[in-house]
């Protein structure tokens, strides 16, 4: 099963490879990864995404609990969560597509954040699958290079939010 | 306030700690608090190991031993990757071993500097944390925090990394009076509703069983364990971390559970309707390995302090996450001072698998069996010695014959399996205990990983018995090569073998020798009881094997009890599953 699980931990060198270490250690993927600073600046949020075995996926969950650079873990996988990754995408502007690739960015409300004789490049945010539609539709008229960010995710402030998954 | 330079903070917080020995090894770009080492001489002894493997081992004996954390110190590079083994053995085992390496000045990490190594890299999957100090100021608080993380909660080894930039930089001496560490908080007392539930399912139990492992040690919950089973009349079986935390001579002891465990012990395990496991993490050496057959009509009960042991390897009904000790007195307190108890039929049971296939061995022939070593051992010290064992078949036989009386007493690798331990680990629990008779038993193979501490031993004028008992084999393997391999006995002979005694002797030790079994008992006697290092080289059966055992993946009433069940047709199978 997906999980996405957020940790903030403190924000020191060593921190990320204690926390990919785990996975490693059992050998699992991690499917998309963030890392960045939260409002104290001692301390980072990292959002992470990764495929597997529940009884597993609790075992490590556990294991970033004892993690002394770990302050905070919580596995989103059941709560109603909001979920954004972004995509910049430069696409080859032909004559023939210049006008259905501003189409296409304009049906999901991407921006164009570079214009050149020949390329477009496009930025889109919104959660998994509206990105992967998104450069699917695209695919046709030549991707030249796409970057894409991983997951962040942050649970909603909903009375309908289960309290499950709350870890330590 | 006082200015100094780092390698004096670093001796001045040790005290300030309450350390009193460091085992350890100079090396480049720690010889600054080398040399400021004598000015601390007083207050703190060095003990020079031969190789940084053995005073890593011997720092986690001294912290098995008394309790307290034991201190490493060496150099960087291959003094650091040395001492990894060690760590692994500390960290399998809970025990609190806190590591100082000298580190390349902090301009030069990463540029391949002669004696480099990624310390934090290295050492990041088997410690419980690890610090790279960059600052000269930072060095007290970060040896604090080590001492602080390495001794609570589930004891665990740490390691600091000190660049040598850091330890010769001069600074204000400030040793912060607290600790704040925002993702570290070690559980102390359990759930009030989960011991609530606990303590239901205790009292509803016809059938319950103690299962108790090396927490109990850890948390010194010797006395509450007492009280609680003899006020329910429960019986109680230790895992091999757990010898010495309940009295051997007990009615209520069935001796040690596991691949080797006792055949009452392993029955009652399967047999009971409640295991009450307290610091026990269900290793697949305790359980079989066959996790689905463990203890199938019971419930389980699982305290232990850290919760990523809880479900790892069973599945559990009730878990109680806090410190034994205190989960103990909490049962304690919720439980009836008298409470009226039904245990005929059960412990009935239990008497009878006792005799039905008691742990047993004949002395006959013309060489020496190893249990008639240990029994003997046993025997002479009344189980007061502190006996401290390597791996292999030896140590399986320690723990099966001998009579552990006191929590502390028994020392042995028992996660990892590290061969080398026994003697450090056995030097190490000396200079905690220098009251106690120390023995360090271990085989032929084991003692040759680690014999040149002899000259540390030596050198430290201690008192101190080796009995090593010499079958020309890797004992173990030699073992499993009869029982699943055919007795292809490939690579677990020694064709050659140093003579012991010369061998200590050549150090300043004492050697004496024992081939006859009419001997032993004379030899034991003369060299546990000559003052100094003394190794007893006893010669012993190679074709003794330990009973009973659970093939690897077996479940645990499915033992095999003597050379008669061996070549199984699904031995092969086992050997694959180990």
């Amino acid at each position: 099963m997906r999980h996405t699980i957020t940790l903030l931990v403190d924000n020191e060198s060593g921190v990320l490879s204690r926390i990919a270490g785990l996975f490693s250690a059992r050998g699992f993927n991690i499917e998309s990864l963030n890392v960045g600073e939260t409002l104290d600046p001692e301390t980072s949020r990292i959002t992470l995404v990764t495929t597997g075995d529940d009884f597993i996926i609790q075992q490590i969950i556990k294991r970033f609990n004892n993690m002394v650079n770990v302050i905070k873990v919580s596995d989103l996988t059941d709560e109603v969560r909001v979920e954004r990754e972004m995509v910049l995408v430069r696409m080859d502007a032909r004559d023939d597509t210049r006008a259905e690739i501003l189409r296409t960015a304009d049906i999901f409300r991407a921006k164009v954040v570079d214009v050149g004789p020949k390329s477009y490049t496009l930025e889109l945010t919104g959660d998994k699958d509206k990105i992967t539609a998104f450069i699917e539709l695209l695919h046709p008229m030549g991707i030249k290079e796409f970057a894409r960010t991983g997951t962040v995710a942050m649970k909603r402030e909903s009375k309908l939010t289960k309290n499950k998954g709350e870890e330590k | 306030m006082a200015r100094m330079i780092g390698a004096e903070m670093f001796f001045e917080t040790l005290i300030h700690e309450g350390i009193d020995v460091v085992f350890g090894l100079p090396g480049g770009y720690v010889l600054k608090v080398y040399d400021v080492m004598p000015k601390y001489s007083d207050r703190i002894r060095h003990v020079l190991a031969r190789h940084e493997q053995a005073a890593t081992h011997m720092a986690d004996g001294y912290a098995r031993a008394s309790g307290k954390p034991g201190v490493v110190l060496c150099t960087s590079g291959p003094a650091a990757t040395n001492t990894v083994t060690g760590i692994a053995t500390a960290q399998m085992d809970s025990s609190p071993v806190v590591v100082f390496t000298g580190q390349v000045p902090l301009p030069y990490l990463g540029s391949d500097a002669f004696q480099e190594a990624d310390h934090i890299g290295i050492t990041r999957p088997c410690t419980k944390h690890n610090y790279l100090v960059r600052k000269t100021k930072d060095l007290p608080r970060a040896i604090k925090e080590a001492f602080y993380i390495a001794g609570t909660g589930r004891p665990s080894p740490v390691l600091v990394d000190m660049p040598k930039d850091v330890l010769i930089g001069e600074d204000e001496f400030v040793i912060p009076d607290e600790i704040s560490l925002r993702g570290y908080k070690p559980p102390k007392k359990g759930h009030p509703g989960q011991i609530k539930r606990a303590v239901d399912l205790i009292l509803a139990a016809k059938r319950p069983l103690i299962f108790g492992g090396g927490g109990l040690l850890w948390s010194g919950a010797s006395e509450e364990l007492k009280e609680l089973v003899h006020r329910l009349q429960i019986p109680v079986t230790l895992t091999l971390m757990g010898l010495g935390a309940f009295p051997a001579d007990d009615p209520l002891f069935i001796s040690m559970l596991g691949m080797h465990g006792s055949y009452a012990a392993n029955m009652a395990v399967h047999d009971c309707d409640l295991v009450i496991s307290i610091g026990a993490r269900f290793d697949d050496r305790a359980t079989g390995g066959n996790f689905e057959k463990f203890a199938p009509n019971a419930k389980i009960i699982h305290i232990d302090i850290d919760p990523a042991t809880i479900d790892k390897n069973i599945v559990v009904h009730c878990p109680i996450v806090g410190d034994a000790k205190e989960v103990l007195k909490q049962m304690l307190e919720m439980l009836p001072a008298k409470v009226k108890t039904n245990r005929k039929e059960w412990m009935g049971q239990i008497k009878e698998w006792e005799k039905k296939h008691p742990l047993a061995y004949k002395q006959e022939g013309d060489k020496i069996l190893t249990t008639y070593v240990i029994d003997t051992l046993s025997k002479i010290t009344d189980g007061e010695a502190i006996v401290v064992s390597d791996v292999g078949q030896h140590q399986m036989w320690v723990a099966q014959w001998y009579r552990f009386k006191y929590p502390r007493t028994w020392i042995t690798s028992g996660g990892l399996g590290t061969m080398g331990f026994g003697f450090p680990a056995a030097m190490g629990a000396k200079f905690a205990r220098p009251d106690k008779m120390v023995v360090c038993v271990c085989g032929d193979g084991s003692f040759q990983m680690n014999m040149q501490e002899l000259a540390t031993a030596v050198e430290n004028k201690m008192d101190i018995k080796i009995i090593l008992l010499n079958n020309g084999h890797h004992g173990m393997v030699r073992q499993w090569q009869t029982m699943f391999y055919n007795c292809n006995y490939s690579a677990s002979k020694f064709d050659v073998l140093p003579d012991f005694v010369k061998l200590a002797e050549s150090f300043g030790a004492i050697g004496l020798k024992a081939r006859r079994p009419e001997d032993l008992e004379a030899t034991l006697r003369e060299g546990l009881f000559t003052e100094g290092v003394v190794l007893m080289e006893i010669f012993v059966d190679e074709n003794e094997l330990v009973y009973p055992m659970i093939a690897p993946g077996g479940a645990m009433n499915e033992m095999i009890l003597g050379p008669e069940g061996v070549h199984l047709e699904n031995m092969a199978d086992a050997a694959d599953m180990a």
